[in-house]
């Protein structure tokens, strides 16, 4: 029974866990189940990424009913990779949570915390193995309301602000995507994303369908924050609880990114995309500014945590740049990123969780001279660093490597150029704490502290040593990411091929195309 | 005939949404929000949605426009004036609408019935889901059974909106009995509140059980179950309220509503099918189907009732807290 | 002249979604900004019901003498969607009442600590 149904229990745990955590009550128990399920989830995860690689796509039909009349979830390399990703690092930050949180968030609102993160963890899982487009739908907004929640736990009152504001734009970018894909239902009659890919186009190049790509484009848009549409991600991530930082940044924004990849390469057709309707140098324009942008406002920061959220910015910039190269190198670059960053990224916002614990303060000035007071978590906080600048041996010189390979390789000099000079901002934004901590004495009258216990160590530091591990061997990763990336283009080859049979004949009302 | 009622509709919304974005008065902007939700339930039945226009009525027209009350009375009616009103809103919503009136120029013509939607995939579900799900109701068959795994999403969206209100607001309880905050003066009310409340709750049964055969469901029969209690806290006060139903008694009922639509789904797979698969659930399939909805449609129910009345009762403890007017 | 039979219901729908995306983006109140979400989601329910009328059919319950129906999957879809808004509208609210208890005011130019500029 288990075989059998493995594909869907990413959604079932957490979706199950949550409710049992509101019947349970009491919160350290509530702790212990959510991070019980996390890992379980995770497992599952990993099993799923194994028997993907080695058999291929698994389908599977809920409620037994077949696509395109039941909903199928769908899972092959890309969505594999992500949700192992999601799984893993759900699981770190349950554990690192049980601490940080104790600071963070008033006590009666632990339960709901663990509630909502649970709710979170399926809401993402459904929209990464979903194969129907409105299903993806429903939990992109399942995952929104409780990252709406999650991020408004917080005691800063400015917490509050920040949610309301991503929950407007939020729902604006859901309700595009739902025009959207209600323009693709308009004009071919299915839900299911294989489905769609068949007969979108059997229509040559119909306005319905263009302006539907577009809608869906722009509220992917708004969920990954790409610039312009990032308003929402700085305020967010900054005044949310550090634990909430952590995963979302590691894990939300990467999972709207993998909903562009599908849609783009899967969906719609690479060809059709980045050819007529160039968003392949809309996106690559977007993306280069977003690192610049994103990497500029970090270097100007005093807030810590800001730091990293505009940091985050500029890191979805490169992924998307990667993504607009529109060549598997470029792709599997990006896809290599999504993983990477969680790591970084991950890793910081808990070493910044950290300081917060003890100093109660994430303001620049409140790390001067930590790095002795706690020199666990700067040292996190320093490797992690310097993956985001992109040294050898970190998994971020890893995604930087293969970014400029991908782009020299499509002759776009400037584009790798941009790249590399974005690493030197980011050793700027870096640098400036990095120095605050090891060159800098602490403050008259600020308090001594001590080091944070294990339970928060341990996440923080298993994050850290995957930055290196997969910077040095990087073959699990890149294969992967490989393999993913020549899935998705194999994707759009089939789609070309399709649209080839088709252009000989006259298109005037669809025909019946056998279910 | 039908164009016509559809046009004077049409006009109707588009004049509430234009008065909407010029008005000051919040109270009378979210007035004009019930009647342009029960506007647009009432094209819904134009259009043959009548499962929908119910659901908008009640949860639309009802639900949203209470919490939008109860929302005023503590954040005050006025909007101030906007000093440095942009021309950038006006921009972006002028290229959106262009977009939107471009992709409309190829789409199917409203109403044939040869469009594709018509061709692909809908008509099993109108041709055979009265005989592979044996109910006279489409809408629940596709709801319930075909699309289940988006039905549970919606349950758990709902619940996800719970837990967000309580995080947010929590239930504020009193420890001495408060001021009777019900309508006392008003005896009139209190009889005939009392005549009225269990007859909703009749409907609201009636509505759950009979979604298989007309309008109704679930998520209907949820929202107006939770009207009758909040009729009863408004002209009883919410203390007696609390009294009749727990707020966290309701805290758990949306957590059980969920995990009974969920374990109807763990027990397929226990049976040997996918999750969902109803017709493991009986020897005979159609009856699978039978049971499966019922036990769905009642966990969506008590989900829906329990989420719905505790918002109000975030909200409404609110109010009593900081004794605004 | 047919033309315009064909869509003006789409172009109504349209202007309506517009009204509410006004709304939304241009309003310096909370509560008015909520409401214009729910206006903007109310249009583009109303977009996906249009697509599933047939002219000529009924409401899809099976019934005597009946041949022809409209379309029950947009209702299904429809049915989801409206559920997810009220959730998100009764979320938002939450925020506002919070917001309201915590800055004194819901008017969005006037809160002191505006967060990072962008």
């Amino acid at each position: 029974m288990l075989e059998q149904n493995l594909a869907a229990l990413p959604i079932i745990l957490p979706l199950i866990a949550a409710p049992i955590i509101i019947i349970l009550g009491r919160s350290s128990l509530a702790w212990a189940f959510a991070t019980f399920v996390s890992g379980l989830a995770c497992l599952v995860a990993w099993e799923l990424l194994a028997s993907v690689l080695s058999n291929g796509v698994l389908s599977y039909a809920v409620g037994g009913w077949s696509a395109p009349w039941g909903i199928e979830l769908r899972i092959d390399a890309a969505n594999a990779f992500v949700l192992l990703v999601v799984a893993s690092v759900s699981t770190l930050v349950l554990i690192y949570s049980k601490q940080s949180i104790e600071k963070e968030i008033d006590p009666s609102r632990h339960t709901l915390f663990y509630t909502a993160h649970l709710l979170c963890l399926a809401g993402l899982s459904g929209i990464l193995i979903t194969g129907d487009a409105f299903n993806l739908f429903v939990f992109l907004e399942i995952s929104s309301l409780a990252t709406y929640t999650l991020v408004s736990l917080a005691s800063d009152r400015r917490c509050l602000t920040a949610a309301f504001r991503y929950l407007v734009m939020g729902t604006i970018g859901a309700t595009f995507i739902l025009i959207g894909v209600g323009m693709l239902y308009m004009k071919t009659g299915t839900l299911n994303m294989l489905d769609l890919a068949q007969r979108i186009h059997l229509y040559d190049s119909s306005r319905t369908i263009n302006t539907g790509l577009a809608f869906i484009m722009v509220g992917v848009s708004i969920k990954l924050a790409l610039f312009p549409l990032h308003m929402w991600l700085p305020p967010a991530y900054t005044h949310a609880p550090s634990a909430v930082s952590a995963f979302l940044a590691s894990t939300a924004t990467k999972v709207a990114v993998y909903v562009m990849i599908r849609f783009i390469f899967t969906i719609f057709g690479a060809d059709h995309v980045f050819n007529e309707m160039s968003m392949g140098a809309i996106l690559m324009v977007l993306a280069v500014v977003a690192v610049f942008k994103g990497s500029y406002m970090a270097a100007v920061q005093s807030n810590v945590k800001s730091v990293l959220a505009h940091s985050s910015v500029a890191q979805i910039g490169y992924m998307i740049l990667g993504v607009s190269l529109f060549s598997a190198a470029g792709l599997m670059a990006g896809l290599i990123h999504i993983f990477n960053h969680a790591l970084m990224k991950g890793a910081l916002f808990m070493a910044v969780g950290a300081v917060f614990y003890r100093m109660g303060s994430v303001d620049i000035k409140a790390f001067r001279g930590l790095g002795k007071q706690m020199p666990f978590t700067m040292a996190a906080f320093t490797i992690a660093g310097l993956s985001i600048i992109g040294v050898p041996l970190t998994v971020g010189f890893v995604s930087k490597w293969y970014l400029v390979v991908a782009a020299l390789e499509q002759n776009h000099w400037i584009i790798a150029a941009l790249v590399l000079a974005g690493s030197l901002l980011a050793v700027v934004y870096i640098g400036r704490i990095l120095e605050a901590a090891y060159f800098n004495e602490p403050e008259e009258g600020q308090k001594t502290v001590k080091e944070v216990s294990w339970l928060m160590l341990a996440p923080m530091w298993i994050l850290v040593l995957a930055n290196i591990y997969f910077g040095v061997d990087t073959s699990l990763t890149t294969d992967a990411a490989q393999r993913a990336s020549e899935m998705l283009f194999q994707n759009s080859q089939e789609i070309n091929a399709l649209m080839e049979s088709l252009h000989g004949t006259e298109v005037s009302v669809a025909q019946e195309v056998s279910p | 005939m039908a164009e016509f009622i559809d046009l004077v509709l049409l006009a109707m919304l588009a004049i509430t949404a234009l008065r909407v974005i010029f008005l000051k008065d919040l109270f009378a902007v979210v007035m004009l929000f019930g009647i342009y939700s029960f506007l647009s339930a009432l094209i819904f039945v134009s259009l043959d949605a009548v499962d929908v226009a119910f659901t908008e009525a009640s949860v639309g027209a009802g639900i949203s426009t209470v919490l939008m009350l109860g929302t005023l009375a503590l954040t005050g009616r006025k909007e101030k004036k906007n000093e440095n009103a942009s021309i950038l809103p006006l921009l972006v919503v002028g290229v959106t609408g262009a977009a939107l009136i471009y992709g409309t120029l190829d789409m199917p013509p409203f109403g044939h019935p040869d469009n594709p939607i018509h061709e692909h995939v809908a008509p099993r579900y109108i041709e055979e889901s009265p005989k592979e799900v044996g109910l006279p109701n489409m809408v629940t068959s596709v709801l319930a059974s075909y699309r289940g795994f988006d039905t549970l999403g919606e349950t758990v969206v709902v619940f996800s909106a719970m837990i967000g209100v309580l995080a947010l607001l929590g239930v504020v309880r009193r420890e001495e009995s408060a001021p009777e905050s019900g309508l006392q003066s008003h005896r009139v009310l209190h009889v005939v509140a009392k005549l009225i409340i269990p007859l909703i709750i009749l409907f609201a049964l009636y509505v759950q059980f009979h979604g298989d055969f007309g309008p109704g469901g679930g998520f209907q029969a949820g929202v107006i179950a939770a009207a009758a209690f909040i009729l009863y806290a408004l002209v009883f006060g919410l203390p007696m309220a609390f009294a009749v139903v727990e707020p966290k008694f309701l805290e758990k009922m949306a957590a059980f509503g969920v995990l009974l639509y969920a374990s109807v789904g763990v027990y397929s797979m226990l049976k040997g099918g996918h999750f969902l698969d109803y017709n493991q659930l009986a020897a005979d399939p159609v009856a699978g189907q039978h049971y499966g909805i019922i036990i769905i449609e009642l966990g969506v129910g008590i989900t829906v009732f329990a989420v719905m009345l505790s918002i109000f009762y975030a909200f409404g403890s609110q109010a009593e807290r900081s004794n605004v007017q | 002249m047919n033309f315009i039979f064909d869509y003006y219901n789409y172009w109504i729908v349209v202007f309506l979604m517009m009204a509410g995306f006004y709304i939304v983006i241009s309003a310096g109140n909370l509560v008015k900004k909520v409401v214009g979400l729910s206006i903007f989601q109310t249009s583009v329910f109303m977009l996906y019901i249009s697509m599933g009328k047939v002219s000529g059919g009924t409401a899809p319950i099976v019934a005597e003498g009946v041949t022809q129906y409209s379309n029950p999957l947009p209702h299904v879809l429809i049915l989801t969607a409206i559920v997810v808004g009220v959730a998100t509208t009764a979320v938002g609210l939450s925020l506002i009442v919070r917001i309201k208890r915590a800055y004194g005011t819901v008017e969005e130019n006037e809160f002191e600590d505006k967060d990072d500029a962008i």
